[in-house]
C-alpha cells in the first residue's frame, strides 16, 4: 500500500493538520455522502416522528414502514420537470440553490466528530463555521430575487432579515463559550473546534454546566437562535406555508427544490454539531469524569453495540406485529433482512469493541475509540434533530416582528448580559 | 374598500404590471410603490377559493379587497326552479361543514310559512343534531385556524374527534357530510337503536379532547402573541356591518339566535352564551372554544329529556305555502343564518334569499387587517370562519 495512506493510519491528527490529502478527500467524501444519507434517513424520520405526535401512521406503504420513501422521494424529484419561470433570472435562480448546499456543505471540513475525526483542524474553526453558514443566507435571498415574484421575494426578505438579526445573538453566546476555554494555565483560549472541545475535556465540565447557570443560558439562546437561523418552525417564516406558500422557494421545483430541503436539513446537521462541540462536550462521552475506570471504559464502549441491537431488536417486533397475510409477506421479508442488516452492524462492533480493548490485539484500539468519540458526538447531535421535529409539531408560527423582537430585545441583551458575567466570573475565579 | 390604485384595477383585470417578464425597464424594478399581491384563489390559507387582493407596504397591510364567486352555483335562483321539497338538499351545500344547521333554517322558514310546527320529538332531535354540527364546524375551524397560524397538530386532533360525530350523521341519516337530515315538518328518520347512548358516549369522549385542544394552545405563548390584539373589532363595528355569531359575541355583544328568538326546541335548555370582551381573534378562539362546551350541555340536556312521540308533522304531500314572505334565522355554527322566501302560492319559491353569516362577517375583513402584517391576514381569515359554498352559493 502506499506511503501515503499508510502513515496515517494511528495519527492523532485530522488530514489536515497532517497535510495527507488523501486521507483529507476520502474524509470529505465520506461526511458527503454520510451528511446526504442522514438528510435521508431525517426525512423519513421527521415525517415518522411527526406522524406519531399527530396521531397518524406516517409513511407505510413504500418498503416496510415506508422505509424505502426517502428513495422514492428522491426518484421522483430528479425525474420532475425543471421548470424555471419565464421571468425568472435565469442564471441567478440556476446557482441560488447551488450557494444554499455549498455554504451548508462546506461547514462539515471542520465539524469534529472526534479528536481527529475531522477533515481539517483549523486554528479559527468556530469563526470559519459562522462565516460560512451565514452565507446560506445568500442563497436564500437571491433564490428569491430571483424568482420574480411576490411570494418567494416577501419569503426571502423575511430570512433575510431574520437570519442576520439571529445571527448576532447567537456569535455572542458562542463567544462566552470560547471565554470558558481560556480558563486554563495560560490563559489563552481557542477558535478550532477540536480545542474548544479538549478545553472541556481539560477542565473536566462540559460547558453547558460551566458556571451553572451562565453556560446553560447561552446554551439555550444558541439554541433558540440556531432555529431561527435554520428557518426551523416555529421560526419558518421564510417558508410559512399558509402564508406566502412556500416562501423563497415557491418557484422552485424538482431537483432544485431537493437542494435547498438538502441544504436545510444539513444545516440543521451542522448547527447542532455546533452545539454539540461548545457545550455538550463534542465526542466526549457522558460522566466521563464521574465513571472512570477499566471498567466504565468497557461498559461505555459496549453503547454502540447496545444501540444497534436495540434498533434490529425493533425492527423484529416490527416483523412479529406485521398482518399475517400474503401481500405484507416482501414487506415482512424486506424489515427482516434490515433487522438482520442491524444486527449484524451491532455484532461487528460488539466484537471491535471487546476485542480492540488492548493495544496489542488484533483490531487496534484507536477503532475502537474512534467508533466511540463518532457515536457520542452523533447522538447528541440526534437528540438536536429530535428537538426540530419536536417543536414542529407543537408550536404555532411567530409572526415576523415578534420574531425580530425576540431575537433584537430579548435574546440579544441576555446573551450579552452572560457574555459579560462570564468574563467577570472568569476574571474572579482565575 | 376598493383599491383605488390602478394596479390593483390590472390585477382584477388580470393583467399584473408589478412583475412582469424580462422586457421590462429596470425602472420598474425599482419603484417604491406599494407592492400589491394576490392572495388565492388557489391558496393555502384562504379556506376554499377566495381570493384576497392586497396591498402591502413591505409586510403592513394597506387595504384589501376580496374577490369572490369562484365557487357561486346560483343557489337562491336553483330555489325558484325546483318545489319546496326538491330544494331542500340544496342548502347542505352552502355551508357544507354545517349542513345540519342549514336545512334546520330552511325547514323551519318553510315550516313557518306553512304555518305548521314540527313535533317535540322531531325539534329535539333537530337540536342534537344541529349542535353536533356546531361542534364538528367548531372543531374543523380550529384546526384549520391553528394550521393557519402554524400550528399542524390539532389538526389531526380535531379530525380524530370530528370523526365520531359524522358516524352518528352517518348512522342516523346515511350521510356524512351533506346530510340532508331533517324534511319540511320534522324528520324523515326515526333515531336508530343505540343513537341516544352513542350521543351520550360522544359528550363524554369529547369533553377532555376539547381540554385537549385547549391544553396545546390557550396557554401557549406563541399563540397568545399571534392572536391577541390581532383583528381587534368592536362590537358597534360589527354591528353595522352586520356581523354576527361568535364574531359579534366576541366583541362584547350579547346575541345569539338561539337566546334572543329561540327557534326548535332551544327555549327549553339551558345554556349560556360565552362573550369575550376585547373582540381579537384570542377572544373569539376562546369563545368559540367555550361554545363547544356549552353545546355539549344543550346535547346532554336534550338526549336526556328526548321526548317520545311522532317525528313528523302533518304536512301536505304537495306543499303549497299560501301567498306571503317569511323570514325565518337560526344561529348556525358561523353567525346568523337567515331565509327569506316570498310564496306566490305555487309549489315553487317565488323568491329565496339566504342571509349567509359567512358572506356578511367577511365584510369585516378589510376592518379587521388594516394595519396588520401578512401573517394576520392568514389569521384572521381563519378567526371569521368562512366557508366559501356560503359566501359564493
Amino acid at each position: 500500500m502506499p506511503d501515503f495512506v499508510t502513515s496515517y493510519l494511528g495519527s492523532t491528527l485530522t488530514p489536515g493538520e497532517a497535510g495527507n490529502q488523501f486521507w483529507a478527500l476520502v474524509y470529505v467524501f465520506v461526511i458527503f455522502a454520510g451528511v446526504s444519507l442522514a438528510v435521508m434517513s431525517m426525512n423519513w424520520l421527521e415525517r415518522k416522528a411527526l406522524a406519531h405526535f399527530q396521531i397518524r401512521l406516517g409513511p407505510m406503504r413504500t418498503g416496510p414502514h415506508g422505509l424505502l420513501q426517502p428513495i422514492a422521494d428522491a426518484i421522483k424529484l430528479l425525474l420532475k420537470e425543471d421548470i424555471i419561470p419565464a421571468g425568472a433570472d435565469r442564471f441567478v435562480f440556476w446557482v441560488a440553490p447551488l450557494i444554499g448546499l455549498l455554504a451548508a456543505f462546506t461547514v462539515y471540513t471542520v465539524i469534529p466528530f472526534g479528536p481527529s475525526q475531522a477533515v481539517s483542524d483549523m486554528n479559527i474553526g468556530i469563526l470559519f463555521m459562522l462565516g460560512v453558514s451565514s452565507l446560506g443566507v445568500l442563497g436564500v435571498v437571491v433564490a428569491g430575487w430571483a424568482s420574480n415574484s411576490n411570494y418567494p421575494l416577501i419569503g426571502a426578505l423575511r430570512s433575510s432579515a431574520q437570519m442576520v438579526s439571529y445571527e448576532v445573538a447567537m456569535g455572542l453566546a458562542v463567544v462566552s463559550a470560547i471565554l470558558m476555554t481560556s480558563l486554563n494555565e495560560t490563559g489563552t483560549g481557542t477558535l478550532s473546534m477540536i480545542g474548544i472541545v479538549r478545553a472541556q475535556q481539560e477542565q473536566g465540565v462540559w460547558f453547558i454546566f460551566k458556571f451553572f447557570p451562565l453556560g446553560l443560558i447561552a446554551f439555550i439562546v444558541f439554541a433558540i437562535a440556531m432555529v431561527a437561523e435554520t428557518n426551523r418552525a416555529p421560526f419558518d417564516m421564510a417558508e410559512a406555508e399558509s402564508e406566502l406558500t412556500a416562501g423563497y422557494h415557491t418557484e422552485y421545483s424538482g431537483l432544485r427544490w431537493s437542494l435547498f430541503m438538502l441544504a436545510e436539513y444539513a444545516a440543521m446537521i451542522s448547527v447542532s454539531s455546533i452545539a454539540v462541540t461548545l457545550w455538550l462536550g463534542g465526542w466526549m462521552r457522558p460522566f466521563s469524569r464521574l465513571l472512570r475506570g477499566s471498567a466504565w471504559d468497557l461498559i461505555f464502549s459496549l453503547f454502540p453495540a447496545v444501540t444497534f441491537m436495540g434498533l434490529a431488536a425493533v425492527a423484529f417486533v416490527g416483523v412479529v406485529r406485521m398482518p399475517r397475510r400474503s401481500d405484507f409477506k416482501v414487506q415482512k421479508i424486506g424489515l427482516a433482512v434490515f433487522g438482520w442488516l442491524l444486527g449484524f452492524i451491532a455484532l461487528m462492533l460488539l466484537i471491535i469493541a471487546i476485542a480492540g480493548r488492548s493495544n496489542g490485539a488484533a483490531i487496534p484500539s484507536t477503532v475502537n475509540q474512534s467508533i466511540g468519540y463518532i457515536y457520542w458526538f452523533l447522538l447528541k447531535v440526534a437528540v438536536f434533530m429530535y428537538l426540530f421535529i419536536w417543536y414542529r409539531a407543537t408550536w404555532p408560527r411567530y409572526r415576523f416582528d415578534q420574531l425580530m423582537r425576540v431575537g433584537w430585545k430579548v435574546l440579544l441583551p441576555i446573551s450579552l448580559t452572560v457574555l459579560v458575567a462570564t468574563a467577570i466570573v472568569g476574571i474572579l475565579l482565575s | 374598500m376598493t383599491l383605488s390604485d390602478e394596479n390593483a384595477a390590472n390585477i382584477v383585470a388580470g393583467t399584473t404590471q408589478d412583475h412582469v417578464s424580462g422586457n421590462d425597464s429596470p425602472k420598474t424594478y425599482l419603484d417604491s410603490n406599494e407592492l400589491i399581491i394576490n392572495m388565492g384563489p388557489q391558496h393555502p390559507a384562504t379556506h376554499g377559493v377566495l381570493r384576497v387582493i392586497l396591498k402591502l407596504d413591505g409586510e403592513r397591510v394597506l387595504g384589501t379587497e376580496c374577490v369572490i364567486g369562484y365557487l357561486h352555483r346560483g343557489v337562491e335562483k336553483i330555489a325558484e326552479n325546483r318545489t319546496y321539497a326538491m330544494f331542500n338538499p340544496y342548502v347542505d351545500r352552502m355551508d357544507y361543514v354545517a349542513a345540519v344547521s342549514n336545512g334546520l333554517g330552511y325547514c323551519e322558514a318553510v315550516e313557518k310559512l306553512l304555518n305548521v310546527e314540527a313535533p317535540a320529538r322531531a325539534k329535539y332531535i333537530r337540536v342534537i343534531l344541529a349542535e353536533l354540527n356546531r361542534i364538528a364546524s367548531h372543531q374543523l375551524w380550529l384546526g384549520t385556524h391553528a394550521l393557519d397560524i402554524g400550528a399542524m397538530t390539532p389538526l389531526f386532533y380535531t379530525f380524530r374527534d370530528r370523526e365520531e360525530i359524522l358516524k352518528i350523521f352517518e348512522k342516523y341519516c346515511g350521510a356524512r357530510l351533506t346530510t340532508h337530515a331533517f324534511r319540511i315538518g320534522g324528520c324523515l328518520y326515526e333515531t336508530y337503536a343505540g343513537f341516544e347512548k352513542e350521543v351520550k358516549n360522544f359528550v363524554k369522549f369529547v369533553t377532555p379532547k376539547i381540554d385537549e385542544y385547549e391544553a396545546l394552545l390557550t396557554g401557549n405563548r406563541i399563540w397568545m402573541e399571534r392572536t391577541k390584539n390581532v383583528g381587534v373589532i368592536s362590537g358597534p363595528d360589527c354591528i353595522a356591518l352586520g356581523v354576527t355569531g361568535p364574531v359579534l359575541r366576541a366583541s362584547g355583544v350579547q346575541w345569539d339566535v338561539r337566546k334572543a328568538q329561540p327557534y326548535a326546541a332551544y327555549s327549553e335548555f339551558e345554556f349560556e352564551i360565552p362573550v369575550g370582551t376585547t373582540g381579537d381573534t384570542y377572544d373569539r378562539y376562546l369563545v368559540r372554544m367555550s361554545e363547544m362546551r356549552q353545546s355539549l350541555r344543550i346535547i346532554e340536556q336534550a338526549v336526556n329529556g328526548l321526548p317520545e312521540g311522532p317525528i313528523m308533522a302533518k304536512v301536505p304531500k304537495v306543499i303549497k305555502p299560501p301567498v306571503g314572505e317569511i323570514y325565518h334565522s337560526i344561529e348556525s355554527p358561523k353567525g346568523e343564518l337567515g331565509y327569506f322566501i316570498v310564496s306566490d302560492g305555487t309549489t315553487q319559491p317565488y323568491r329565496l334569499r339566504v342571509r349567509p353569516p359567512s358572506f356578511v362577517n367577511l365584510q369585516a375583513l378589510d376592518v379587521m387587517v388594516r394595519g396588520l402584517l401578512v401573517a394576520d391576514v392568514v389569521a384572521v381569515i381563519g378567526t371569521i370562519d368562512i366557508v366559501l359554498g356560503e359566501v359564493d352559493r
